[in-house]
């Protein structure tokens, strides 16, 4: 992939449509819509997202807040952009009725998006869409339909949109995810943070911890169903476990030794965090069902934030063994020494690997703070973002955007949560209730 | 405790005229200001046994360069005094706190805290204070001293802590 202009190219493919479409016509070799971000989109495609179809007088409401969420998930890629509905010049009243492509070419939506809600007596809901690819006249895989509770409309519209994007971008979604973070409030000199998690777009945020020691620093596990964190509850800095669902949570390492940077490895049998021996911090193993653990790194330096690769055989990690903290990659199982991947001036940490295997996101320092990615051989830097202090990326499952914390500066400041593309695009302000940290973004949830 | 109740005031005085003279001399009566006699204390009002002394006469903190863990001349000397007081008052315990500025990241900064905590234990030790009196905790740049985005505060958040507290029997 390389950056800097868009190409938006249509594809004789449709091969990468989910495994639960297989109509006969998925198969053509007409030319549908599909995009394909070979480098960084610059202009949105406008798409039309008519007002959902509401089946019966109790789906009226639910109808447009699914419709209208569809819409705002797609736009807030930046991949997209949403005619308005008064440009419309036709309404869909019918699910199933063909559709008149010219009455939407006119307004060059390039993709259009039709879909019905029903809610039963039960207040179970079943949402159906379809996709069409306007100019194409036909409709890109085959039509879906959800059904849940009613008060779970969210993550419907969140599912609807992940299958629409796959669609046309032919890499899975980021939608239906959660954000893990640590929530701040209070003083600076006192800060009360708690472990919270929400929705991908800042709803449904809920706090997993009380505030009464410092936690840090979130970790979700492959599946989603935990989270790894440091917590100073029993007086020190340890590394716990959570199951999410229950609440419940242990400590990883029964040693009392100072941990912190916990991270699962891909098969979430294992995990990498940093222990504090004689003052120095070395990057450990952890086996979590013997408990085993092994020392991964052996400089009087600091050795901190190891990520693995996604298969699992690399690590990257922190390293100021040159005199300065720098990135450096080595063998997981500890076969091969320590490479050095950073080479610009300043101060490299926080390395992430992207889910795709073929970025490593950063925090850089020099005077002002930044995120930023690299190959995972050191070349093609690429800074992101620019700030007083930007720190922590955290990639989207598809490794197309990342989730970063901005801090402001002075007393009265805090940090924020924020997302950017890949490319350095679409920088947005995530909403939290208070100041929000240390984020980290779930895989797409089951 | 000895100490009179008036001292819970004339502590904070006391710390800021520390924070400005680091040096300040143990043997020394600090001058305080006219007309608030009744509420200050003075060096002779303070037992030497507390922590209070400690804390505020000593003083608890030293401060570090960006970056690094090496002890100063000047930290080395208020260190050499907390080992002094330490060896005085065998039934106290230590608990060394490493702080770093906030300029860095979480984890760089927690590693930075436990080598500068580290630096501090090792020097105490040094001077003669049993290992096992002596407890290091990192809180990188979790908990600030001071909150301004500017050297004047980051030179004063890279900083080690000394807490002293009685031996519990056990």
């Amino acid at each position: 992939m390389k950056f800097s202009t868009a190409i938006i190219r249509l594809s004789a493919s449709l091969a990468i449509l989910s495994t639960a479409v297989t109509l006969a016509f998925a198969q053509s070799s007409d030319e549908p819509l599909r995009l394909e971000i070979t480098e960084g989109i610059i202009e949105p495609v406008p798409i039309a997202v008519p007002l959902f179809v509401a089946e019966n007088v109790r789906s009226e409401s639910l109808s447009k807040d699914i419709g209208n969420l569809v819409a705002a998930n797609l736009v807030g890629t930046g991949v997209f952009r949403e005619i308005p509905k008064d440009a419309h010049i036709t309404d869909i009243t019918n699910f199933d009725t063909p559709v008149l492509f010219s009455d939407w070419k006119v307004i060059n939506a390039e993709a259009l998006i039709v879909g019905s809600v029903r809610v039963g007596a039960d207040g179970n809901a079943v949402v159906k869409f379809r996709l069409f690819d306007v100019f194409a006249e036909e409709q890109l895989g085959d039509a879906l339909q959800f059904s849940g509770r009613s008060d779970g409309w969210r993550r419907i519209a969140h599912k609807i949109s992940d299958a629409i994007y796959s669609r046309i971008m032919g890499e899975g979604g980021y939608f239906d995810t959660q954000i893990a973070f640590i929530s701040e409030s209070g003083p600076k000199v006192n800060r009360r943070k708690r472990v919270a998690i929400m929705d991908y777009d800042g709803a449904n945020v809920r706090y997993l911890t009380d505030d009464s020691s410092i936690v840090l620093a979130p970790r979700f596990s492959p599946d989603g169903a935990q989270l790894l964190y440091t917590s100073y509850e029993t007086g020190r800095p340890r590394v716990f476990s959570m199951d999410i669902a229950s609440g419940s949570k242990q400590v990883v390492l029964q040693s009392p030794e100072m941990a912190f940077a916990p991270r699962f490895s891909p098969d979430g049998s294992k995990v990498l965090l940093s222990l504090v021996r004689s003052g120095n911090t070395d990057i450990f193993e952890i086996d979590l069902e013997s408990g085993r653990k092994r020392r991964l790194t052996f400089s009087a330096a600091i050795d901190t934030a190891p990520s693995h690769s996604p298969d699992g055989e690399w690590i990257v990690f922190e390293s100021d063994r040159s005199g300065t903290p720098q990135l450096y990659v080595m063998k997981a199982n500890g076969s091969t020494p320590p490479k050095r991947i950073s080479s610009g001036a300043g101060r490299y940490g926080t390395p992430v690997w992207s889910p795709r295997g073929d970025f490593v996101a950063f925090t850089k320092q020099r005077a002002r703070f930044h995120i930023g990615v690299m190959r995972t051989d050191g070349s093609e830097e690429r800074l992101l973002t620019e700030s007083f202090l930007d720190e922590g990326p955290t990639w989207s499952t598809n490794g197309r955007v990342l989730i970063f914390f901005r801090v402001t500066p002075g007393d009265a400041g805090g940090p924020s949560l924020y997302s950017v593309d890949l490319t350095g695009q679409n920088l947005r302000r995530l909403q939290t209730p208070q100041f929000a940290s240390d984020p980290n973004w779930s895989p797409l949830r089951r | 405790m000895k100490t009179p109740s008036i001292l819970a005031s004339a502590g904070l005085l006391l710390v800021l005229v520390a924070c400005d003279s680091p040096h300040v001399s143990v043997e020394e009566t600090i001058e305080l200001p006219t007309g608030l006699d009744s509420e200050i204390g003075t060096e002779a009002d303070y037992d030497r046994d507390t922590p209070a002394y400690f804390t505020n006469l000593i003083g608890d903190h030293v401060y570090f360069a960006v970056d690094k863990s090496v002890i100063s001349e000047e930290a080395g000397a208020i260190l050499d005094e907390q080992a002094r007081w330490l060896m005085e008052n065998d039934d106290f315990m230590g608990n060394v706190e490493g702080h770093a500025d906030e300029r860095g990241t979480r984890e760089y900064n927690l590693a930075l805290g436990a080598r500068r905590a580290s630096a501090v234990r090792d020097r105490l030790v040094s001077s003669g204070i049993a290992d096992n009196r002596l407890q290091i905790v990192t809180y990188g740049k979790e908990r600030p001293a001071a909150t301004c985005s500017s050297e004047e505060c980051w030179s004063q958040n890279r900083r080690s802590v000394t807490r002293v507290y009685l031996r519990s029997d056990d």
